[in-house]
């Protein structure tokens, strides 16, 4: 019989939130803990901007279309922290321990099964707030009397999609670098691997396009691990074109356009990493 | 006295082989905490190619404008040798160790044998950051070798250099104590998870672990009800001997007697807190109690 993939995600769903509202004061605080790194993030920026008009001459990365930028960001991060990463540290753990084993006796795809089971569903605060962040500054933007933004249902739509695939992308890294484990039998540094990588997406891909050394990182983060158009993408469909322009230029296309072939391809890699990977799994001890 | 010592040398030991199991992993991990320096060297780049001279960024050359005091050069320079300040001052679960001793009763142990717990978790720390420094010394001597046109003015004056010695140590010290009496506050209360928390938050924003305490805002800033002056606030704080603070003397931006003053409030700091963490100690040991086995 086949399962109905809809109905246990949605148990998964239910079952964290039951965990999480059984402790709530820890869930607000961690709400609290979050929000804070968020806000102390704006922060900086909110600093580096009494300093300078823009990051990168005529790259129309200034105050307003920069904060639209990190709300996206935060949005994407709180995604990827809510559905994926302590799944992702629980697959390490279940490796080490020998609890797969349970995991692939079960009549259901192992890789969905391992994917979902704790939604932490503080994380999503962050969400919110890039929400609320990406709408307070994308109405500073269209105040602009330069500019000429037009928000359409389109454009939400088109937006929307680019942070699913951004997600998707995300979600990608993640299950390939905890496959890893199955090999090294242990990945502790997961999450410090998450941090460094997250490091690389969180600026405009602007800056890198420069010198041998940047354009070396630009390219590995585009075209090798594409986590640059994460969060540049979604990004540029609400901040960009720069003033001046009305619509996107040819490159942004072409793009975008990548972004979902890069979607695809991750997602493929890491569904044929993961399989790979449990053919070299050994269980741990009975 | 020789005792006690002894006992000291023999936990420093200890320590020390127990960190030298992996060394490997240690100096991977020193490399990967460089990997968001090369982000700041491109994020600063563009941002300084926007104040600077247009003739000077169309010929391709380093940006030459400044922010806050610092050129280019400067802001890089100062993030490398903030890592060395925080490799000195951060004492990753130092905080929670202790709480949890405390909490599950670990704790006992110290208060039946002869044996002080500051002193041995003092030792401890020291093994731990000499073995640190040994094992990431050939990763930091690489990165800052390939940095090294960051540091426009060249190594400092020896007696500069003398007192960013001294306030690295003193940093070590600070970092030791004031994240020690966080973890005694678990005497009072057991869960201080959340106090952990709000100083990390502190630390990271007020030590200049984020961005040279320069560029916070010297002007008051009215706040309605009152008025608040951020950068004198911080400066009356402990957190910047953290990270700012050597960081700044070696790079010659605090010079003459206020390099003196510093060091001075530096050290007291760091009594204070000695003297804090004792108090707590003694304290918390009469309010202590353990049932059980």
């Amino acid at each position: 019989m086949q399962p109905s993939y809809i109905k246990v995600f949605l148990t998964f769903a239910r079952n964290s939130l039951v965990r999480d509202m059984s402790f709530r004061m820890n869930f607000v605080l961690q709400c609290i803990s979050s929000m804070s790194w968020a806000a102390m993030n704006w922060g900086l920026f909110k600093i580096i901007y009494q300093f300078t008009p823009a990051i990168g001459p005529d790259s129309g990365w200034r105050e307003n279309e920069f904060f639209v930028f990190l709300g996206t960001i935060w949005i994407i991060n709180s995604l990827v922290q809510t559905f994926v990463m302590v799944n992702a540290q629980d697959f390490s753990e279940l490796i080490r321990t020998g609890n797969l084993d349970f995991a692939l006796l079960k009549p259901i795809d192992t890789q969905f099964l391992i994917s979902f089971p704790r939604i932490n569903w503080a994380q999503l605060a962050n969400c919110f707030l890039g929400v609320l962040v990406v709408i307070y500054y994308l109405r500073q933007l269209s105040l602009e009397p330069e500019r000429d933004i037009h928000i359409s249902f389109l454009t939400v739509l088109a937006y929307l999609f680019f942070v699913l695939c951004g997600t998707i992308i995300m979600y990608s890294v993640m299950i390939v670098l905890s496959s890893t484990s199955i090999w090294l039998g242990r990945n502790q540094h997961l999450s410090s691997f998450w941090f460094y990588i997250t490091n690389f997406y969180r600026y405009p891909m602007e800056i890198y396009q420069r010198h041998g050394i940047g354009w070396a990182l630009w390219g590995t983060f585009t075209f090798v691990v594409p986590i640059l158009v994460v969060s540049n993408v979604p990004a540029r469909v609400f901040a960009q074109p720069s003033p001046g322009a009305s619509a996107w230029e040819p490159w942004e296309f072409y793009l975008a356009c990548y972004t979902v072939v890069a979607t695809v391809g991750s997602l493929l890699v890491s569904r044929w990493v993961f399989k790979r990977a449990l053919l070299s799994y050994r269980s741990a001890s009975s | 006295m020789y005792d006690q010592a002894l006992t000291w040398w023999t936990f420093f030991q200890i320590s020390i082989n127990e960190r030298l199991v992996y060394r490997f992993d240690f100096m991977l991990g020193t490399l990967m905490r460089f990997l968001p320096t090369l982000t700041q060297i491109f994020l600063w780049w563009a941002i300084y190619d926007v104040v600077s001279n247009e003739a000077v960024v169309a010929a391709g050359e380093r940006p030459d404008g400044e922010i806050a005091g610092y050129r280019y050069g400067d802001m890089i320079a100062y993030y490398l040798m903030v890592i060395i300040s925080r490799a000195f001052s951060s004492m990753p679960g130092l905080t929670s160790g202790i709480a949890n001793q405390v909490r599950s009763g670990e704790i006992k142990k110290f208060l039946i044998q002869p044996v002080d717990m500051m002193g041995c978790l003092l030792m401890q720390r020291i093994a731990h950051k000499l073995v640190y420094y040994l094992v990431a010394a050939l990763p930091f001597a690489l990165v800052f070798y390939l940095c090294g046109d960051f540091f426009e003015s060249g190594w400092p004056p020896v007696n500069v250099l003398i007192v960013f010695f001294a306030a690295l140590v003193l940093s070590f010290m600070l970092g030791f104590f004031l994240e020690a009496c966080l973890g005694l506050i678990s005497f009072w209360f057991l869960e201080v998870t959340s106090l952990t928390f709000i100083y990390m938050l502190l630390n990271f924003l007020l030590s200049g672990h984020m961005f040279p305490l320069e560029l916070l805002p010297t002007e008051p800033i009215d706040l309605y009800l009152f008025e608040i002056n951020i950068r004198g606030m911080v400066d009356l704080l402990p957190f910047k001997y953290l990270a700012y603070f050597p960081a700044a003397v070696f790079l010659g931006k605090i010079q003459g007697p206020e390099l003196y003053t510093g060091l001075a409030i530096e050290f007291a700091w760091v009594v204070f807190f000695i003297v804090l963490s004792r108090t707590l100690w003694w304290r918390g040991v009469k309010r202590y109690s353990g049932y059980g086995g």
